[in-house]
């Protein structure tokens, strides 16, 4: 244990199992994911991605049904054992594929996190607006009509707008769950070079099914098949023409199924 | 060459016999609908129009304001209608808390187990008990059992238990309309239950709240049977115009139980004053049903997703 603390691992994983009555979703999953970086995770629709990000902030709770097991360790602490779960969801950037604008303005969108955190004073609630959405490549867009409700934008403008929210509360983790998916492919490669900086301060989760994506970001890819770890490697490696695992190289080569 | 061409484009559109059935079935469906939705009106504009006329020579505003005379053979119905007044602001003041925060609690908060069926199981079962088995509920219990005696607030009571079931579905009902996508954005962010529902949940369903709301109290004003052995009387002497008239600990006339004695109860009573207090408790209902749809409209054209 002491052993693999000293790698400065943000997130722990160790054979985290959930299921849905009866049929899994995750069956067994180990991971270590590094501090400051970008941890890709790729693989096939029903592979249990996003279940596993939600284990991570323990959302997972809140979906009925869902039987888990398993810890999941952030700075070293199990986060079941956390008392206070929001501040847990707080230090975690989420963003799921689908955008979710809160029937709210632009600027109470980005603020909601931080004011549910009590945070009051307007010039500092202005300046994380304007950081946020500068950072998910929609202040240009926007600046000018902050007071309209986010759900008028359009579905890339929203999910940008998810992303900005997302950064709000000054996470220690984001993830990503195919957030490209609404996004055309120029804002997409704006928000990546945002990414790039990120990383240096902020441990990212990247899933992705365009395996090119986690090719270009990823420091760390894992390849995630019918809820079991595949293979996790250097990005170079797994992309490499022998990863040392025939699946692996089928799935990143486009030739699997 | 254009000629040909439009008359050939026709053909391709309606020269079949399958289209031309098709057509026809559309036509017939839309003409058996479109009646029903009219044959449906036909009753409730009758129903205004007879009472209107006949109470006309009656709808004075000295009817709506004035007191009953001569053993209800004159003057007019004020003693009830601040009756009403009071039973109805009274079982709202003790529904509406209950049934919303109950409603809020099962839609937001209670998990699927046997208790939370239990529970939805009971409401939706309360909501079908007759209102005649409403009243004498509320005369063994509020009156008899609680020692409140026939008064307003007993009155209240027992119109507050048969509205609130119906008060929490329909509070359930507008929460439910809200996505659970955009909880589920507020959780990830770190809010609490109670933080979504008071800055997301609440503000998008409180009109829908609102509308059950004031569809039940059409029904409390409207209701004759669970008031007549709770707390209705046949006459109060009270002054006229006197807008603090009854004391919620005793007895009170109610505009229902009103037009019901002197219907049946009163010889010679002109007719049309019958119909006149008809048609206030009709103007009170339609004007309340009015402000529900307003209220239900604004909400839809503000409607933020």
């Amino acid at each position: 244990m002491v052993a693999a603390m000293a790698a400065d691992n943000k997130i722990e994983i160790r054979d985290l199992r959930v299921s849905f009555g009866s049929k899994p979703a995750l069956k067994g999953v180990s991971m270590e994911i590094p501090r400051n970086g970008i941890f890709a995770i790729i693989g096939p629709a029903n592979s249990g991605k996003t279940t596993l990000l939600k284990c991570i902030n323990r959302t997972i709770e809140l979906e009925a049904g869902a039987k888990t097991s398993g810890t999941v360790l952030v700075d070293g602490t199990d986060v079941h054992k956390v008392r206070n779960v929001y501040d847990l969801r707080r230090s975690i950037g989420m963003v799921f594929p689908l955008p979710v604008g809160l029937p709210l303005s632009i600027y109470d969108n980005v603020a909601y996190a931080p004011r549910r955190a009590g945070i009051r004073n307007r010039a500092h609630l202005d300046e994380v607006v304007e950081r946020c959405l500068t950072q998910a490549a929609l202040w240009d867009e926007v600046k000018d009509r902050l007071k309209t409700l986010g759900t008028m934008l359009s579905g890339g403008q929203q999910q940008r707008l998810t992303i900005a929210r997302a950064l709000s509360h000054e996470p220690e983790i984001l993830c990503l769950d195919e957030f490209s998916i609404a996004i055309d492919p120029v804002t997409t490669m704006r928000i990546e070079d945002v990414l790039v900086t990120l990383k240096e301060s902020m441990t990212i989760i990247l899933v992705t099914n365009l395996v090119q994506q986690a090719r270009r970001l990823g420091d760390i890819t894992c390849f995630l098949n019918e809820g079991e770890v595949v293979q996790t490697g250097d990005t170079e490696l797994m992309f490499s023409d022998d990863p040392g695992n025939q699946v692996t190289h089928d799935y990143v080569h486009g030739v699997f199924g | 060459m254009t000629d040909t061409t439009t008359t050939d484009a026709a053909k391709l559109f309606t020269a079949t016999d399958l289209v031309r059935h098709k057509l026809r079935k559309q036509k017939i469906v839309g003409a058996v609908f479109g009646s029903m939705a009219v044959i449906i009106l036909i009753p409730l504009i009758a129903l205004i129009i007879c009472l209107v006329v006949r109470a006309w020579p009656s709808l004075t505003w000295e009817f709506l304001t004035d007191v009953p005379k001569r053993g209800m053979r004159a003057g007019g119905i004020w003693s009830p209608l601040v009756g009403t007044l009071y039973t109805v602001a009274f079982s709202l003041m003790i529904a509406v808390p209950i049934g919303v925060l109950a409603g809020i609690y099962l839609n937001e908060y209670a998990k699927d187990n046997w208790f939370t069926r239990i529970v939805h199981l009971a409401v939706v079962n309360l909501a079908g008990v007759p209102s005649i088995v409403h009243a004498l509920f509320g005369l063994g219990a509020f009156v008899a059992f609680a020692g409140l005696g026939k008064c307003v607030l007993s009155a209240s009571l027992t119109l507050a238990i048969m509205t609130l079931p119906v008060i929490i579905v329909s509070t359930k009902e507008a929460l439910a309309a809200v996505p659970m996508a955009f909880r589920m954005a507020c959780w990830n962010l770190g809010a609490t239950r109670w933080q979504t529902i008071r800055t997301i949940v609440l503000p998008n369903s409180i009109g829908g709240i609102l509308t059950g709301v004031i569809l039940q109290v059409c029904r409390a004003a409207g209701e004759t049977a669970p008031i007549m052995f709770t707390g209705a009387v046949f006459f109060k002497k009270i002054a006229r115009g006197d807008l603090f008239a009854y004391n919620p600990m005793e007895q009170c006339m109610a505009l229902s139980y009103h037009l019901y004695t002197i219907a049946t109860q009163v010889p010679n009573v002109p007719e049309s004053m019958l119909y006149g207090t008809a048609v206030v408790l009709l103007g009170f209902v339609l004007v309340f049903n009015s402000f529900a749809i307003a209220l239900r409209t604004y909400m839809r054209h503000k409607k933020k997703w």
